[in-house]
């Protein structure tokens, strides 16, 4: 899977929200584009992200 | 005093800016998402810039511990920052249309408040309320295009502010790094800064830079 430009190997598919909790993510922090869609935080749990998918996650911190 | 007239100040910028691009901002319609360090620096340098329609929300009033790096006065403290930016906006611009929304931003509420804006400038102060704005109008929003802010606390250098294309209408401006809970506090420099990259990335989109 292509992830923020790196590619990685997923072995099988994995959720959205498993994803961002094995790779240290706050989900609620978060937004997650997949295949070049946004995919919805009501969503993280059920939808499977797989090796030939291509995933940004942008991380936002607080100030503004 | 020398009278400004629409004619003269739209004379003014043609000739700085060319009547192409002139034009191309006055028929423009903006959203800014939160009136705050970044949303009121972003609001002036658009209005400056010629954008012909801003639509500003946020629910909040201008506070005494804003002044350190928000665009507001003193004589402004307990007023609407949605109202006080507007009367601020339009001595720069007396002919800018301006749509005030003083109320909380909500997934319920978004698309209805910037559905006639192109662009709009993600200016919130939590994580969570930025996520939320962007998964909102990404999803709600088909054509619109958030430039955001996340990264400007602290006095690390302001070279680490850049603006990215990090999503297909996502462009996001900041150090990616600089939470405001971590570094302590926003100073007025390095927050200018950061809504000084969204109001130009808005500027580029504008004139067909999208890149």
């Amino acid at each position: 899977m292509k992830w923020n430009g790196k590619q990685i190997t997923l072995e099988t598919p994995v959720t959205v929200l498993e994803f961002l909790q094995q790779q240290g993510y706050n989900a609620q922090r978060v937004a997650v584009e997949r295949n070049g869609e946004i995919v919805r935080r009501s969503d993280f749990e059920k939808e499977l992200l797989r090796d030939e998918d291509t995933v940004e996650v942008v991380t936002f911190v607080g100030g503004g | 005093m020398e009278n400004v007239t629409k004619q003269t100040l739209y004379q003014a910028r043609v000739e700085r800016h060319g009547e192409v691009a002139v034009q191309k901002m006055q028929s423009a319609c903006v959203g800014i998402a939160g009136l705050g360090g970044l949303g009121s620096h972003i609001a002036l340098s658009l209005a400056r810039m010629g954008v012909g329609k801003l639509v500003l929300a946020d629910f909040d009033r201008v506070d005494v511990t804003n002044l350190h790096r928000q665009q507001y006065f003193t004589e402004q403290v307990g007023l609407l920052k949605a109202e006080a930016l507007a009367d601020t906006l339009r001595k720069i611009d007396p002919w800018i249309q301006l749509e005030l929304h003083p109320v909380r931003l909500t997934p319920e509420n978004i698309s209805t408040i910037f559905g006639s804006c192109s662009i709009i400038c993600e200016a919130f102060d939590k994580a969570e309320e930025k996520a939320m704005l962007l998964e909102t109008v990404l999803t709600k929003l088909p054509h619109t295009v958030v430039v955001s802010g996340s990264g400007m606390a602290g006095t690390v250098s302001v070279n680490e502010i850049q603006t990215r294309k990090a999503m297909k209408r996502l462009y996001l401006c900041g150090d990616g790094e600089t939470d405001v809970a971590e570094y302590g506090s926003l100073f007025a420099s390095r927050v200018a800064v950061c809504a000084g990259h969204q109001a130009h990335m808005v500027l580029r989109l504008l004139l067909g830079e999208a890149e």
